[in-house]
């Protein structure tokens, strides 16, 4: 039943990213951003990681989807046609597509119990958190407590995101203000 | 959108709907899926959708701007301030067992409290990002 389900995924997934990708209307090709966000949510959700389709569905489909339909509304509906066709950009996506899969070739079989990623640190959180946390959602004690510094930091860097296009975009308010003065 | 009834009934049914679970994630967090970062932008799609249906100057009535860009801040430094708060109490930086009576309260209180920090951050960001996308095209 899961592999159905990842197959159907997957497949519609490319499928919507090719369209996002040929579409001239640009307006049609947010959408499909949108429903490309949607369905990796749906994987992350057979993947039981819940936590992060929440983020994408929000993030990804929700929030950006607006941001881009914000930009379109400030520029252009439809793609400019490429003048002419050039290879070299055709070439490094093609290569580095395949050095990544290449780099598969390496990694561990997924929910491999032996994979690196298991036996580092992972067994002594899912042994002493009950212990030390006490909380039954392992993943926030981990955010939260062992991994608090982490957090902070990228609590910090959504902060600074926000000031960053406080202070390119928001800039209004300032405008304003000195064309009262002149 | 504003004199399409159909979505605006929608989004009246749903807005409330939106800040309820938003909350239910950001305090429920430690038990079931979620927490801070989910929170927030949970939070901030409800204050989207608002200004989406009802206009960008009525969003921006509801989360005056000056205001949700305190809240950016807010959360930041509530963040830190645990970590300052478990320093003074004779622990770590961010290290919770001493913010209470004994370690499992305080890890509970300490994990809490940071949560509603990152989750005020969040939210406020996304709002402050979107006002300023939005509100773009207005100015010029």
């Amino acid at each position: 039943m899961t592999e159905l389900l990842n197959v159907v995924l997957l497949t519609f997934m490319v499928i919507v990213a090719l369209a996002a990708v040929w579409l001239r209307n640009l307006f049609a090709s947010v959408m499909m951003m949108g429903i490309f966000s949607v369905l990796s949510a749906c994987t992350f959700v057979v993947l039981d990681a819940v936590d992060v389709a929440f983020t994408e569905a929000a993030v990804g489909a929700g929030i950006s989807t607006v941001l881009m339909i914000g930009t379109l509304a400030l520029t252009t509906r439809d793609e400019k046609t490429p003048v002419r066709w050039s290879v070299l950009p055709l070439m490094v996506v093609l290569i580095t597509g395949a050095v990544l899969v290449y780099g598969t070739k390496d990694m561990p079989r997924y929910g491999d119990p032996s994979a690196p990623v298991h036996e580092h640190v992972a067994p002594r959180y899912i042994n002493d958190s009950p212990a030390e946390i006490g909380i039954p959602n392992m993943v926030t004690s981990v955010l939260a407590s062992y991994r608090g510094y982490d957090t902070l930091g990228e609590t910090t860097v959504i902060f600074t995101a926000g000031i960053g296009v406080l202070l390119l975009l928001g800039g209004y308010r300032n405008r304003k203000r000195q064309e009262d003065e002149f | 959108m504003r004199n399409q009834m159909i979505p605006r009934v929608i989004a009246k049914f749903f807005i409330p709907m939106i800040l309820l679970f938003g909350l239910y994630v950001q305090f429920h967090g430690d038990f079931g899926p979620g927490g801070g970062f989910q929170a927030g932008v949970i939070f901030a799609a409800a204050f989207v959708l608002y200004a989406l249906i009802y206009g960008l100057d009525e969003a921006k009535k509801v989360a005056r701007p000056a205001v949700v860009e305190a809240l950016v801040a807010l959360g930041v430094l509530i963040y830190a301030g645990t970590g300052v708060v478990s320093l003074l109490k004779g622990g770590k930086y961010l290290d919770y067992n001493v913010l209470a009576h004994d370690p499992i309260h305080g890890q509970h209180l300490g994990i809490l409290i940071v949560e509603l920090g990152v989750g005020v951050t969040v939210a406020a960001v996304m709002i402050t990002i979107f006002f300023a996308f939005a509100g773009r095209g207005q100015s010029e």
